[in-house]
C-alpha cells in the first residue's frame, strides 16, 4: 500500500471555519494511475496539499510508502517531500531565471548533491522526456509543453515514491495535451504511482481510476 | 541542511543578485558610499591630526614657559607696577624646591639681531642657551653639531644658524660650517645648520632664521647681567605640567617678593595645557567623523534591508517553490542571509578600495608638503570595517528573511 488515507478530517480556522474535509478514506497502491475529481471548492486542492505534506491535517491518518506523516516539523516535511514527493503544477512553477538543466537538477541541491553529479543526472532525465538539446534555454525560451516535460523530469529526478500532478494539462493546448499525457502514462507503467488533479474528463479517463470529490467526501 | 558555502551557493548568490542589476546596483551604492565617506572622513581626520602632530614634533609636549611681567598687586611694601626679572640664582632654587621639574633652562633673546658674511646681511633672533634646551625645542641639527657643555663652559663665540640664514648670507656652493660671521659685531664660528622643515611652533621666533649661541656668551656680549628672558621647563615622567607650575610660581614668587595672589606678574605658557586642548578637539573631531559616517553607512544598510524585502515579496512564489520540492526553512535563511551578507559586503569592500585609493592620492600629493603626514587609514582600521561590514550585512538581512521563512510553499503556489 503506498497511499492510506484513514478519517482524514481538515477545517481552516478562521471567523467561520471551513470544514473542508470531512472524514475521507483512500487507499492507492503502488504503481496505480489514479485521478481526484471535483468541482471548484469540493476540497480536491486541500487534499492534494495534504497528500504532498504542503498542509497539514486535524484528525485521521496518513500513511505514504509506511511513514506516517502527521504533525512534521517544516525542515522533516521539506526533507520527505524532497525525497517522497514529486510534484508537477498547472503552471509548471519553473524558476525563471534558471535554465532547464538547472531547474531539473534543484531538487538534487538541496539533498547536497555536487554540482558535477547533479548536472549529469539531470541531463539524464531531460534526455528522458526529449529536451536534452533544450537544456540551457530558460523556461521564457520553451512552449507550454516543454516546460510541463521540463517540470516533469524535475519531479523525477528524486526518485519520488509518488507523482502529484495538479492539473497538469491545465495550460496546454490539445496537442501537447496529448504529448504530456503520454509521458506520464509511459511512467506509469515503468511502475511509478501518479496521482492527477484534474477536471477535464477526458484526461481522467487515460488513468486506471477515478476518484470523485463532492462537498469534502468522497463518492 | 547545514550551511553550505561552495560554488553552488555562490552561483545561486550571483544569479539572484544580477537578475536585476540596476536595483543591486542603486542598493550596493548606498553601502558603497557610507564606507567611502566614513574612511574617508577618518583618513582625513588622521591626516589633519598628524599634520598637526608633526608641527610640535621635536617640541616636548610635556613644558612650559615663564616669563617676568609687571606686578599688579602691591605687596610688602613694594607698589603695584614693579617691574622685575627671573634670575640665573632662581634657576638653582627652582631645581632644588621643585623636584618633579626635569629641565629648566633659562634663555636670553635678542629679537632685532643682525648677521653678516662678507657684504651679505641677514636680520635674525639671537638666543642665548643651555644645550639642554634642545629636549624642549629642538630645531633638528641638519649639518655639524648643535652647541654643547663645552661651549657654555668656556663662553665659546661658537653658533648655529637656521636654514635661511644660510641661504640669506651664503651662496649655494659655498659651505657654511667653520665661516666665521659677525652677529651684531662680534665674530661667531658656525658650528652647526639647522634644518628647514622642523615644525611651526618654537619659542621665540622662527627656528630658520635664529641663530644660536652659548647663555654665556650671549650674558657677556650683550651684557644681560643675571637676567634671563624666558625660563623653560619640563616636568619628569609621571608629573603634569599643569600641576608643577602653580608650585614653580609660588617659589619664584617668594624669591622675588611678589604677592602670592597676583596673577599677572608671573607669565607662564603651558604647552601641555594646549596640546590637551588640541587632543580634545581631536576626540570631537572623531566622533563627529564617525557619527557622520556611521550614520551614512547604517541609512545604507536600512536601503538595502529595504529593497531585499521587496525583492523577497516578489520571488514569493520562486521561494514556495524552492519549499516544494525540498528547500527547508534553513536553506531559504542561508539563501537570503548570504545574498545580504554579500551584497554588503562587496559593496563595501569596493567602497573601501576607493577610499585607500583617494587617501593614497592625498597623502602622495601632499607627501613635500607637509613631512610624513598620514591621511591613509591603518590596517586594523579595515578589518574592523568589513567586521563591521559583515555585520551590518546580517542585521540588514534579518527582516528579509523574516518574511522569506513565513512564505509557506501552499500560498505561493496557491498564488496563481
Amino acid at each position: 500500500m503506498m497511499i492510506q488515507l484513514k478519517g482524514l478530517h481538515k477545517t481552516y480556522k478562521g471567523a467561520q471555519p471551513l470544514h473542508v474535509l470531512k472524514g475521507i478514506d483512500l487507499n492507492i497502491e503502488e504503481g496505480e494511475f489514479v485521478a481526484i475529481m471535483g468541482a471548484s471548492g469540493s476540497g480536491k486542492s486541500t487534499l492534494l496539499n495534504i497528500l504532498g505534506i504542503l498542509d497539514d491535517y486535524d484528525e485521521g491518518k496518513y500513511t505514504l510508502g509506511g511513514t506516517l506523516i502527521k504533525d512534521l516539523s517544516e525542515t522533516k516535511a521539506a526533507g520527505y517531500r524532497n525525497r517522497m514527493i514529486g510534484f508537477v503544477f498547472q503552471s509548471f512553477n519553473l524558476i525563471p531565471y534558471k535554465d532547464a538543466l538547472e531547474n531539473v537538477a534543484l531538487p538534487l541541491f538541496y539533498q547536497g548533491v555536487s554540482r558535477r553529479k547533479r548536472n549529469t543526472i539531470a541531463m539524464e532525465y531531460l534526455d528522458k522526456v526529449g529536451l536534452r538539446d533544450w537544456a540551457h534555454h530558460l523556461p521564457n525560451e520553451m512552449s507550454g509543453g516543454q516546460k510541463q516535460r521540463v517540470a516533469i523530469a524535475r519531479a523525477l529526478i528524486t526518485h519520488p515514491k509518488i507523482i502529484l500532478a495538479d492539473e497538469p494539462t491545465g495550460a496546454l493546448d490539445s496537442k501537447t495535451t496529448v504529448e504530456v499525457m503520454e509521458l506520464l502514462k509511459e511512467l506509469n507503467q515503468q511502475g511509478l504511482t501518479i496521482i492527477v488533479v484534474t477536471h477535464e474528463a477526458d484526461v481522467a479517463a487515460q488513468t486506471n481510476r477515478t476518484i470523485h470529490i463532492v462537498d469534502g467526501v468522497i463518492v | 541542511m547545514k550551511f553550505r558555502l561552495d560554488s553552488d551557493q555562490w552561483s545561486e548568490i550571483f544569479s539572484a543578485l544580477s537578475r536585476n542589476k540596476t536595483r543591486t546596483f542603486l542598493t550596493a551604492f548606498g553601502i558603497f558610499w557610507g564606507v567611502f565617506m566614513l574612511l574617508l572622513l577618518m583618513g582625513g581626520g588622521r591626516g589633519l591630526e598628524s599634520t598637526l602632530a608633526n608641527n610640535f614634533a621635536g617640541f616636548a609636549n610635556n613644558s612650559g614657559f615663564m616669563m617676568a611681567a609687571p606686578t599688579s598687586e602691591a605687596y610688602k611694601g613694594f607698589k603695584k607696577g614693579r617691574m622685575w626679572s627671573i634670575e640665573t640664582r632662581d634657576v638653582q632654587l627652582i631645581r632644588s624646591s621643585v623636584p618633579e621639574l626635569e629641565i629648566v633652562s633659562p634663555t636670553i633673546s635678542n629679537w632685532r639681531g643682525t648677521a653678516a658674511y662678507g657684504t651679505n646681511k641677514s636680520s635674525v633672533t639671537v638666543k642665548g642657551e643651555f644645550p639642554d634646551v634642545d629636549k624642549i625645542d629642538n630645531p633638528k641639527i641638519r649639518k655639524g653639531r648643535g652647541l654643547n657643555d663645552v661651549d657654555v663652559n668656556k663662553s665659546r663665540k661658537v653658533c648655529t644658524i637656521g636654514s635661511r640664514i644660510v641661504e640669506e648670507l651664503f651662496t649655494t656652493d659655498e659651505n657654511a660650517l667653520g665661516k666665521f660671521i659677525i652677529i651684531d659685531g662680534i665674530h661667531y664660528q658656525v658650528v652647526g645648520i639647522s634644518g628647514k622643515s622642523e615644525g611651526g611652533v618654537s619659542i621665540g621666533g622662527n627656528a630658520t632664521t635664529t641663530v644660536h649661541i652659548p647663555y654665556t656668551t650671549m650674558q657677556q656680549a650683550y651684557n644681560r647681567g643675571n637676567k634671563v628672558d624666558i625660563l623653560c621647563l619640563t616636568a619628569r615622567e609621571g608629573y603634569r605640567m599643569s600641576d608643577i607650575q602653580k608650585k614653580v610660581e609660588a617659589v619664584v614668587k617668594r624669591i622675588h617678593t611678589i604677592h602670592p595672589d597676583d596673577t599677572q606678574a608671573v607669565l607662564t605658557v603651558n604647552a601641555e595645557a594646549i596640546f590637551s586642548m588640541i587632543d580634545n578637539l581631536f576626540q570631537g573631531v572623531s566622533i563627529l567623523v564617525w557619527l557622520i559616517g556611521l550614520g551614512t553607512l547604517f541609512s545604507g544598510a536600512i536601503g538595502v534591508s529595504n529593497i531585499m524585502v521587496v525583492t523577497v515579496k516578489e520571488r514569493t512564489t520562486e521561494i514556495g517553490i524552492r519549499r516544494a520540492i525540498g528547500a527547508t526553512p534553513t536553506d531559504i535563511l542561508t539563501m537570503i542571509m548570504s545574498e545580504s551578507i554579500v551584497l554588503t559586503l562587496v559593496a563595501g569592500l569596493s567602497g573601501m578600495t576607493f577610499a585607500v585609493m583617494v587617501l593614497q592620492m592625498v597623502e602622495n600629493a601632499l607627501q613635500d608638503d607637509t613631512s610624513g603626514a598620514t591621511f591613509q587609514i591603518s590596517f586594523g582600521i579595515a578589518i574592523g570595517a568589513a567586521t563591521l561590514l559583515a555585520l551590518l550585512g546580517v542585521l540588514a538581512g534579518l527582516a528579509p528573511t523574516i518574511r522569506a521563512m513565513a512564505i509557506k510553499p501552499v500560498d505561493a503556489i496557491r498564488d496563481e
